[in-house]
């Protein structure tokens, strides 16, 4: 691990200030960015550690939302009460990712942020656009079974791997930023952004951008995660999704939010499967017609096509079962 | 870069100078002596080096030791008093190992996690303590009596 010069942050402020010089970044849990540093991929010269910061709270907010403060862990985010009760799907997602221990270090603000787990871009002896912009994208030819289908670029295929992500982004909460032209609130999805041709950015934030909470509005009671992986716990997203229903005493679907994870860039928003659903009856054909106007768009890679089937019949009975 | 800091391990007070690079499975092995948390991955991918860290089960591996100056930390070393700590007696108990390299790992890990289900007021079955353990490999396979021997404590 390369040398870095570490300090504690004060307040919120402070370590705006702190890390707004070249090669600084902040340090919340570690789970990820101590990893990276160990494996080479990110060199920060400077750590503001903002674990310690006043941002451990989960408040009430007018409306029946939360604010969850961004030092928040993910192990008790997960099992909080009011999380469990009005938003069982962050809580199902929360608990899907990851292990125990790893969950007990991980905040809320460092889950949004971290790094996709794309093999290229974790190994320095590769070219990886991402990690080192213009070297190239060795993924589109070579490992990408576990890659985007979804709104990926030449120049990038990575996907986002958190599943947190993408329960908020079904829920549709808004992120508080702290940066140095003072607070600004983000909406998600719009937090992450899409490769294009700039990759080396996962997200809309500025350098020394400090997120201080996330927010959520309305309850989403009747919500589910469903998440496909490899072996049966501990193993990053293949496909995922995350769904909200608010169905009609006569069966027909007011509203559905939905979010896709382990297919882009980007916690995937399917808004042309809300679309779909919207005003139209809760049966399985309405849910197959929603999955196809999500994933016929899809543009798989070489090894990852049985994504594109899989997302859709996932997406089909998790929304048969949210909406029965 | 230094920092001085200093950490309650298994009871007793320890003042290090340790380079900001050091994660706590580094200073736990290196500086302290205490080498019952193992090294495997090195990446939190395996739990072996899972210890006890202000009372949650942690991932020694990722945690700078300069982030968690005052931490309380307790290692497989300072889970047992004059007895084996009980879940340590499930284990022999019921073969719960094979070569044992990531049993320190299990044996803290599992003794997190019983924690938390109590806090939560979950009832653990077979299913939910593979669940919950998911965290831990073991490479010698030894999962069914590893299962079995928490699943002893939990009830």
């Amino acid at each position: 691990m390369k040398a870095f010069a570490y300090e504690r942050a004060g307040d919120a402020a402070a370590a705006v200030e702190a890390a707004a010089v070249d090669g600084a970044t902040y340090l919340a849990g570690g789970t990820n960015l101590v990893d990276l540093m160990k494996l080479g991929v990110v060199e920060p010269q400077r750590l503001v550690d903002v674990s310690r910061l006043p941002h451990d709270g989960i408040e009430d907010t007018a409306g029946g939302g939360l604010r969850i403060g961004a030092a928040v862990r993910n192990a008790d985010l997960a099992v909080h009460e009011a999380v469990i009760e009005r938003y069982p799907v962050l809580s199902q997602a929360l608990l899907a990712g990851a292990s125990g221990q790893l969950r007990n270090l991980a905040t809320v603000g460092g889950n949004l942020l971290q790094r996709t787990r794309c093999s290229y871009f974790q190994d320095v002896s590769k070219p990886c656009n991402k990690r080192r912009p213009g070297s190239g994208c060795p993924a589109r030819e070579g490992d990408h079974r576990n890659l985007a289908i979804l709104g990926h670029s030449e120049h990038c295929v990575a996907t986002h791997p958190s599943d947190m992500a993408v329960a908020l982004a079904a829920i549709g909460a808004s992120v508080h930023v702290l940066g140095a032209n003072g607070e600004r609130t983000i909406p998600l999805p719009g937090l992450h952004r899409l490769p294009g041709d700039k990759p080396q950015h996962d997200t809309v934030l500025n350098r020394g951008d400090l997120i201080t909470a996330v927010e959520l509005g309305a309850p989403a009671p009747r919500s589910v995660y469903r998440k496909v992986r490899d072996r049966a716990s501990f193993s990053f997203a293949v496909f995922s999704v995350a769904a909200i229903a608010d169905v009609d005493d006569d069966g027909t679907i007011r509203e559905a939010r939905i979010a896709l994870g382990g297919v882009a860039h980007v916690p995937w928003r399917a808004e042309r499967a809300e679309a779909a659903l919207r005003g139209a009856p809760a049966t399985a054909a309405s849910f197959a017609v929603a999955a196809a106007a999500e994933l016929d768009p899809a543009q798989p890679l070489r090894d990852n096509a049985f994504k594109v089937p899989l997302a859709r019949s996932v997406l089909v009975r998790t929304l048969a079962e949210l909406c029965a | 870069m230094d920092a001085e800091i200093a950490l309650h391990i298994n009871g007793e007070e320890h003042r290090l100078t340790v380079d900001v690079r050091t994660t706590l499975l580094d200073l736990l092995r290196e500086h302290v002596g205490l080498t019952g948390a193992k090294k495997g991955c090195d990446h939190g991918q395996c739990g072996a080096c899972t210890i006890l860290l202000d009372g949650r089960r942690a991932n020694a591996c990722l945690a700078l030791a300069v982030a968690h100056d005052g931490a309380r930390l307790t290692t497989v070393e300072g889970l047992a008093g004059d007895a084996l700590h009980p879940l340590q007696a499930a284990f022999i108990e019921r073969d719960a190992f094979q070569c044992g390299y990531c049993t320190p790992g299990q044996l803290c890990s599992a003794v997190g996690m019983l924690a938390e289900a109590e806090a939560e007021g979950t009832a653990l079955d077979a299913h939910e303590i593979r669940e919950r353990m998911s965290g831990n490999l073991c490479r010698c396979g030894a999962y069914p009596n590893i299962v079995a021997a928490i699943a002893d404590i939990a009830t």
